[in-house]
């Protein structure tokens, strides 16, 4: 037999690729938070506070519009202040969301924000966001939530009008508690 | 090729038969027993997977809900896809290259004959596993062999934990056997037989195996993210927590679109043996269809996101993909050329397997203009699930994947059993199956421009005469494959004996061996000059 | 190319036996928008791109099978390889597929355009129906099959937009920029409007975005394109354009609908009068789980005939309405059904089948449960 290679060494070769690439499909999870951050795929937006500080653009405006959704499980009454906001680029903004539970236990909730068209999230800037922790409601408690955020001044001129929506998630029910999970 | 073989003398190879009974088959290391094993196996898998086809299309015969309930429907679909993937065509390919891989490299048997026997025996466990959930309560998997997340997280039957183990069981599996593959490539072949030198179904399986070990852990992956999303409380797929649905389909095509590479590859290579042997020339640009199957293999990686054009991909992202999979039309469109080149001015007759890799050849093709279409990003949005796409993916599918598996069963009946299969019957299964599966599946592209949505179990009057036609197709199909286990059990049961070399075109190892090849082949191996 | 797919329509109505056309379309519609007319033009030029790639290989295929057979006395030729030849098959096909990505990258950057919009509307999927929300205008409703059970089921003929008609479809004015903005409340769906050549995922947590300018008023059909769970052919959508007039007119009488509705719930109602609007109500909304007859479908979906809660205290029967069994199939109904709806279907299930409770709950209970709730 002309073997190149002892069976034994070629196999646990070949079992190296197969366990290196079980790893990869894991990997894929943080290589596509990445990839969407950068990218803006699928309308997602960083989980963290936005740092940095914008000089205001006052000669263009830009319509930034706020969805509120519930996902099907979620009974709580949940909208923005206003349907939408004419804001410069460069420039911090601020929008209240208003949540209340109306059942008679204490529920927690998780927003989850998206922004529409997608190339657009990249320079969406959120400085404060509900969003960034879960919200827990006693039974009947109101709360209003502010999103305060920074379109960026590089916004590609094409965009004048961005959506942002969140959904609204009951999490009371998920251990461990899923803020750990979600990006950092 | 020549091969000075040495094979005479079976009167005195006293310590080389088969064991007798039950347990010759559970404990073999065999390659050929292997093989027919995984043969039989995948058949058996082919009717059962067959007979949920044929309920799906019994629904679908009339609009209105006549037969099942939708939930039960959705079942069929479900299992009739993962069926016929994980436990028909590939287990068949499988089979295949049990039996000929080493017969076509003058090896004595595959490079790890008892793994090769463990990976056979875990696909009884899993199909098992995967059947039962039928039975449970809730029923078996209902979303779809893609299984997109949150259908097949949050809100599946409970049964999805059984299903989850019983793809790990098969890419288990396919991993051995892939491993197997590869070893036995790498490390048996006889002297002489330089890579280059190998049969092309050799060389198709070599890239398979790679494809196969380079995905099938990916798969795994996947399911396994699945599992811990049900019942240990992450959020992979689960937007509540920060995880993102269509990261599942991400990481699901990765492994999607390579697998349906696995599953025409090997096909491709018996088809680039059977063609010449049947028009009596050599193939047409050996080395080139190596390296347009490699290109095939390495642009499988890069295109995963044309199944998903509609979720909202930025616009960079879709025309890279576009492109990307448009491409794949040169190396395909290379493969195709070259094999009608082989058929030019060569001296044709046709012969079973010959009608049916011709049959490949052409309704894969069609099936390779319909994926052009759907390539284009812009065009897609339009096609995508709709019936153009369950048309284009069984046009590549039925007349590709099964189409070379009946080529190849034909080709090398006579070198399994020893008996000639009969011809007229073995011409009135390719009739019958490439008429019933045309009117199967050529009608669905109508109702799929006309805009039927694929997983549908009722629709509008618009579709139905195409729908009739389709099931009427599809039932013809269907019976057509009882004729065919009706001629491998009379080829295996008698009939004219088969020379060592029935088809005077054919070239090959495993020609030089009598027929039915002996429980031991190429002891000694043969040099190959 | 061309814009109509007669010539094709033709070889293959020889085929057909010929009945109704409308049965045997064979190809897309061309649409009613501009966007679509340009996918349908692609559509049309890939193929027949394809067609004459087919017709001269296949051609030269069956050529050298009747020329090339052993019966006619043919020597095979021994030749096997050519690089001169391999080089061509690999540059044409290549030259052919950069034709074929001008227009595909062209009428994609078409539809990926980004400008202002007229009217924004907000398309949510659900288990099995779509929820409609004109941003701004305060005007939202659900858009449900309007298929009666008797049709699928084969007891009743069934009509000719069978499986496509819905009780309230999608209404927008014609001429008008129209922005979908997608989203999902369960599972993945796809928002799919042929004619408008408009298909987009409807993602739970995610927001998608589509346009589109219908230049005639008319009715345009489509379904669910993303397998969604047991009602995916369930599931239709209907969209009528109307002309800017009368689209304002339906908007307006819209608004004054949802008044009409407090209205309602003010009126005193009778048993018979809750009970007969609860069935229709009933078949349209329940009725896909728990079944016309109430029986259910175990385990998934528990029947209601002889049920403990629609036999029950009618407050726990109520509740289960109006806020869902979390973790289950249950959806929530409160803000999905108004409070006459909610009250009519409560007081229909107590008083359905082999249910006799006899008692009602009126819409003034429900719109006190909210009320309280509000707070």
């Amino acid at each position: 037999m002309n073997s190149p290679m002892p069976n034994r060494r070629l196999v646990l070769r070949l079992l190296g690729v197969v366990v290196g690439m079980f790893a990869f499909g894991f990997a894929l999870v943080p290589i596509y938070d990445v990839m969407c951050q950068a990218f803006g795929i699928n309308g997602k937006t960083s989980g963290a506070a936005y740092e940095g500080a914008q000089v205001e653009n006052s000669a263009r405006e830009v319509r930034v519009q706020f969805l509120a959704t519930n996902n099907i499980d979620m009974p709580w009454e949940f909208k923005p202040m206003a349907d939408d906001l004419v804001v410069h680029p460069g420039g911090t903004n601020q929008m209240l969301f208003v949540a209340s539970n109306p059942t008679d236990k204490p529920m927690t909730a998780q927003a989850i924000p998206s922004i529409a068209p997608s190339n657009a999230a990249a320079y969406f800037h959120k400085t404060e966001c509900f969003c960034f922790s879960q919200q827990i409601l006693q039974p009947g408690e109101r709360i209003e939530m502010p999103v305060r955020f920074i379109v960026d001044k590089d916004l590609p001129a094409d965009v004048h009008h961005l959506t942002l929506a969140y959904t609204l998630f009951d999490v009371t029910d998920r251990v461990p508690p899923v803020a750990q999970v979600s990006p950092k | 090729m020549s091969a000075v073989i040495d094979h005479g003398h079976a009167g005195h190879d006293h310590h080389h038969g088969p064991a007798k009974g039950l347990m010759r088959w559970v404990l073999t290391t065999n390659h050929k027993d292997i093989g027919t094993m995984y043969l039989w196996f995948s058949f058996a898998m082919f009717l059962l997977g067959g007979s949920f086809a044929m309920v799906i299309r019994a629904e679908l015969f009339q609009p209105g809900l006549q037969i099942v309930q939708p939930e039960f429907f959705n079942q069929m679909t479900t299992m009739h896809g993962l069926i016929m993937v994980f436990g028909a065509v590939m287990p068949a390919f499988v089979g295949l290259a049990n039996w000929m891989v080493p017969l076509m490299i003058g090896a004595p048997d595959m490079a790890l004959p008892r793994m090769n026997n463990f990976s056979f025996w875990l696909l009884p466990a899993a199909f098992a596993l995967l059947v039962s959930t039928l039975f449970m309560p809730g029923g078996g998997p209902n979303f779809g062999w893609t299984f997109y997340a949150p259908l097949s997280t949050t809100y599946a039957p409970e049964s999805v934990t059984f299903f989850i183990f019983a793809i790990h069981l098969m890419g288990v599996s396919s991993i051995m056997g892939a491993i197997n593959v590869i070893a036995t490539i790498l490390n048996l072949r006889a002297p002489g037989m330089t890579l280059m030198k190998m049969p092309l179904f050799v060389w198709t399986w070599l890239i398979t195996a790679f494809l196969l070990i380079a995905v099938m852990p990916v798969l795994a992956g996947v399911v396994t993210m699945m599992l811990m999303d049900i019942h240990f409380g992450t959020s992979f797929f689960s937007a509540a927590g920060g995880g993102d649905p269509v990261l599942f389909q991400h990481v699901f095509w990765f492994f999607g679109h390579p697998e349906v590479y696995i599953m025409i590859l090997p096909a491709f290579g018996a088809v680039s043996s059977i063609i010449p042997a049947f028009a009596r020339k050599p193939l047409f640009g050996y080395t080139s269809m190596v390296y347009a199957t490699a290109s095939i293999a390495f642009l499988s990686f890069i295109v995963w996101a044309h199944h998903m054009f509609t979720v909202g991909i930025p616009l960079t992202g879709e025309l890279f993909f576009m492109y990307a999979t448009m491409l794949i039309a040169v190396p395909t469109g290379v493969k195709v050329f070259n094999w009608a080149s082989t058929m030019w001015q060569g001296s044709m007759t046709f012969e079973t397997p010959m009608l049916f890799a011709v049959a490949f050849v052409i309704l894969f093709t069609i099936g390779g203009f319909s994926g052009l279409m759907l390539a284009i990003a812009p065009a897609d949005f339009q096609y995508h699930d709709t019936y153009f796409v369950v048309a284009h993916f069984h046009y590549v599918l039925v007349p590709g994947a099964i189409f070379g598996i009946f080529a190849s069963a034909y080709f090398w009946l006579p070198k399994w059993t020893g008996h000639m299969y009969d011809e007229t019957l073995g011409k009135l299964h390719f009739w019958m199956s490439f008429i019933g599966m045309n009117m199967a599946f050529f009608p669905m592209h109508f109702v799929g421009l006309a805009g039927m949505p694929r997983r549908i179990p009722d629709y509008n009057l618009m579709f139905a005469n195409f729908n009739m036609i389709s099931s009427i197709g599809a039932f013809m199909f269907g019976a057509t494959q009882l004729l065919f286990l009706f001629i491998v059990i009379k080829c295996i049961r008698g009939g004219k004996p088969a020379p060592a070399k029935p088809w005077d075109g054919a070239d090959g190892l495993e020609w030089t061996i009598p027929s039915p090849a002996p429980y031991h082949t190429f002891s000694t191996p043969p040099e190959v000059k | 190319m061309s814009r109509h797919p007669r010539v094709w329509m033709g070889l293959l109505l020889c085929l057909a036996f010929s009945t109704a056309e409308a049965s045997w379309t064979v190809n897309m519609t061309p649409g009613a928008t501009e966007v679509s007319r340009t996918v349908f033009d692609l559509h049309m030029t890939i193929f027949w791109i394809c067609v004459v790639i087919g017709v001269i290989v296949f051609g030269a295929m069956f050529w050298s099978m009747f020329i090339h057979r052993r019966s006619t006395g043919q020597v095979p030729a021994n030749f096997h390889e050519s690089t001169t030849v391999e080089i061509l098959w690999t540059v044409v096909p290549l030259l052919i597929l950069v034709l074929m990505a001008i227009p595909a990258t062209k009428t994609l950057i078409d539809i990926y355009d980004t400008s202002e919009s007229d009217v924004d509307i907000q398309i949510t999927g659900y288990q099995w129906k779509w929820h409609y929300k004109y941003l701004g205008q305060d005007v939202e409703f659900f858009s449900n099959l309007a298929t009666p059970s008797e049709q699928i089921h084969n007891q009743a003929d069934k009509g000719e937009h069978y499986l496509l008609e819905v009780d309230q479809p999608l209404v927008v004015p014609v001429g008008a920029k129209i922005r979908f903005l997608i989203t999902s409340a369960d599972v993945i769906h796809a928002w799919w409007v042929p004619a408008l050549a408009v298909k987009k995922d409807a993602i739970p947590g995610f927001i998608n975005e589509s346009w589109t300018r219908i230049e005639q008023p008319g009715i345009y059909r489509g379904q669910c394109a993303e397998l969604c769970g047991k009602d995916h052919g369930f599931m239709p959508i209907v969209v009528e354009a109307k002309s800017k007039t009368d689209y304002e007119d339906w908007l307006a009488e819209k608004k004054a609908e949802t008044a009409k509705l407090k209205e309602l719930t003010k009126k005193d109602w009778t048993l018979e009068e809750l009970v007969a609007r609860g069935d229709k109500i009933y078949h349209t909304t329940c009725a896909s789980c728990h079944q016309p007859e109430g029986q259910g479908l175990p385990p998934m979906f528990p029947a209601l005939d002889g049920s403990k809660i629609a036999t029950g205290p009618k407050e726990n029967h109520l509740s289960t309405v109006f806020h869902g069994v979390p973790g289950t199939a249950m959806a929530a109904f409160g803000k999905q059904l108004s409070e006459v709806d909610i009250a009519a279907v409560v007081t229909y299930e107590r008083n359905a089948w082999g249910n006799k409770v006899g008692d009602m709950v009126t819409p003034k209970e429900v719109l006190e449960l909210k009320q309280a709730e509000e707070q």
